[in-house]
């Protein structure tokens, strides 16, 4: 028998309105009222208050100012590669004139292309998405739609602790804990399961690789997942529970057809959001990616990643086409996040806040 | 329909959704268990290998035994220091801009999202940009330097939250201020903003605590040091630097007090945290509301 909510307030119009904002809800309006313009209006301090006005402004201009020295400074200084590799510094490969083989990061010859950091970044990410959506959109419905009340504290209390330790605590004990425990337990079911398709290859003694850098990220970005998903999914109104439920639906068909169908896209949302904090992890990935240059089909072999690779060569390079190639592969790394993390914004908003064309 | 259909089939939707709320419960096990497992560990190893010498000593010289972490501790502090001076107040006046000022305006959603673009830039990138801005033109690697890098990395989380804080003082209150003949600068701060302060100040702890756990931004900024320092124009060490050399270390020793370090800075944030919890819950501003 589902559990039967009854809506306490009526929500207006089909739109979902979030509770990110409560000041527009309620007698307060989003805008100055006209008897504070009054106010204001005669205000006899009109100096000091113009130049408080100025300062905050100020302040304000100067996360603009910070956002454009970072991309300034990034762009001017990953100029020499950009000039001597071009895009193809992206996809290019090299071959070894002795041996033969693919060569992609010779620091010693000055041959660098960012292929397997690419590589390496991309599928330690999409691992932990596979990981993570179910997991964390399951734990969303579970506390949405399912949870006692008196768990609902503590469950969201500790997946905010989740969020707030830091990377080199994951890192610390995903070498201690976690790599030997997928190296004695999880590798060899892997390579039994997917030995076929060669995606999972035992030659990797080591427990460290894409696979290990995946569960940590999992870890690490399920409770973006799971608040946003949360956070979308309450802001659907109940009235659209209960004429599900009305319909005579089971509690899933409810969730299905009247709370993922309208929020759907504030959770792909969170899932980009989620995705654009994977792509940038650095220190947990680092430590156990494995932190070699190379490209294989198995998930079990060691690899790198962007934010890797300049974790670990940077203040060791003594060339200046070395450091200017992985700042250019930091200046990549901003690129696509902004612009990951602009469509995730605009997907949660476009829920939370009704459509972007409202929000201005 | 027949009979025996409709039957089979209302008996599988109820199966679905117990397998459906089975599978939910069970996604929430496996993702409560990393967690309780990290602090389980975190504890049993950490303690056994939190002393007082931890607190006091300099690290010890490889084969060495013993040794304490001081001055990864008073490194952190400097950096946080500095971190906080120039976070907190930008942070704070741009979100103060976001709330009293542009409300509405395309110039205060155009800094709204910058903030969260800033927000999402890695560590790393910021790590980069700080070293070509304020390593390269200085010629070494510099307290001072961590110290910018970490307050840039505060200012969207301060800036975010104080103007959510500051959106739930009613307007009201802000009226009354202005009525009473007090300039508007006044009301703001010692009105508005004083009435949301302990919300303001939980945001601030939050990004307080969310930067002392970052390393990727020091690594070529504030760079590690082994020895006591104060000095804005010295490399310095930080705990969680700490914490990555002496992880990769083959040292059982340096193992033991990485453990510890993260303990304490575990502890640091999971305090930051619970009092952030603790503030919200307990409904800031239901007395002026």
């Amino acid at each position: 028998m589902p559990e039967i909510r009854v809506s306490t307030h009526s929500v207006p119009s089909e739109v979902p309105v979030g509770d990110s904002q409560p000041a527009q809800q309620g007698a307060a309006p989003a805008d100055i009222s006209a008897m504070r313009k009054f106010l204001l209006s005669r205000s006899d301090s009109a100096l000091t208050d113009r130049l408080f006005h100025w300062l905050m402004v100020l302040c304000a201009l100067s996360i603009f100012v910070i956002v454009a020295l970072i991309a300034w400074r990034l762009v001017v200084s990953s100029e020499l590669t950009w000039h001597k590799f071009g895009l193809g510094f992206f996809y290019k490969t090299f071959v070894d004139p002795v041996t033969g083989n693919p060569q992609y990061w010779d620091p010693v010859n000055e041959h660098f292309s960012a292929l397997p950091f690419v590589f390496g970044t991309l599928v330690s990410s999409l691992l932990a998405l596979i990981i993570a959506v179910p997991l964390g959109v399951g734990l969303a419905i579970f506390m949405t739609e399912m949870c006692p009340k008196a768990l609902r504290g503590p469950i969201a209390f500790l997946t905010e602790l989740l969020a707030a330790i830091p990377s080199i605590i994951y890192g610390l004990w995903a070498v201690f804990v976690l790599v030997p425990l997928l190296r004695e337990h999880v590798n060899p079911i892997l390579v039994t399961l997917l030995g076929w398709t060669g995606l999972a290859s035992d030659d990797n003694p080591t427990g460290l690789g894409f696979f290990a850098a995946g569960v940590i990220l999992s870890i690490m970005i399920l409770p973006i997942i799971s608040s946003l998903t949360r956070e979308v999914m309450s802001a659907v109104p109940h009235s659209q529970r209960e004429a599900v439920l009305a319909l005579g639906a089971t509690r899933w068909e409810m969730i299905r057809m009247g709370v993922l169908r309208n929020a759907r896209i504030g959770i792909v949302g969170g899932i980009i959001l989620g995705l654009g904090r994977a792509l940038g992890e650095t220190m947990a990935v680092t430590m156990v990616i494995g932190n070699t240059p190379e490209i294989h089909k198995s998930i079990l072999s060691n690899g790198t990643s962007m934010a890797a690779v300049i974790a670990n060569e940077f203040s060791e390079a003594v060339s200046d086409v070395h450091r200017s190639a992985l700042i250019e592969i930091g200046l990549a790394l901003f690129i696509v996040t902004i612009i990951v993390n602009a469509i995730a914004q605009l997907l949660v908003w476009a829920v939370t806040r009704g459509t972007p064309s409202q929000a201005h | 329909m027949s009979a025996e259909k409709f039957v089979f089939r209302s008996r599988m939707r109820t199966l679905t959704d117990h397998a459906v709320t089975a599978l939910s419960i069970g996604a929430t096990v496996v993702v409560v268990i990393p967690l309780v497992a990290i602090f389980i560990y975190l504890l049993i190893k950490g303690v056994s290998s939190l002393n007082l010498d931890f607190f006091t000593k300099l690290p010890a010289p490889v084969g060495e035994s013993g040794g304490g972490m001081a001055n990864s501790i008073v490194g952190s502090g400097v950096l946080l220091a500095i971190a906080s001076a120039m976070g907190v107040p930008i942070g704070i006046a741009a979100g103060i801009y976001l709330a009293e000022f542009g409300r509405g305006t395309k110039f205060a959603n155009a800094v709204r999202f910058t903030a969260d673009v800033l927000n999402g830039v890695p560590s790393i990138v910021m790590g980069l940009a700080i070293y070509s801005l304020v390593v390269v033109p200085q010629g070494r690697f510099s307290a001072l330097s961590g110290g910018i890098a970490l307050g840039i990395m505060m200012i969207p989380t301060v800036c975010r939250t104080t103007e959510e804080m500051l959106l739930l003082v009613p307007h009201a209150v802000r009226e009354a201020a202005l009525g009473l003949g007090v300039p508007n600068w006044r009301s703001v701060l010692s009105i508005t903003v004083k009435t949301a302060s302990s919300g303001i100040i939980t945001g601030c702890m939050l990004a307080f605590a969310r930067v002392a756990g970052e390393t990727a931004p020091l690594l070529f900024t504030a760079f590690g040091n082994p020895f006591m320092t104060t000095s804005l124009n010295q490399p310095i060490e930080a705990l969680p630097l700490q914490i990555y050399v002496y992880a990769n270390s083959p040292y059982d020793d340096w193992h033991r007090l990485a453990w510890a370090g993260a303990l304490v800075l575990i502890l640091l944030i999971v305090i930051a945290v619970s009092l952030v919890r603790y503030v919200t819950s307990r409904g800031v501003l239901k007395g002026a509301s």
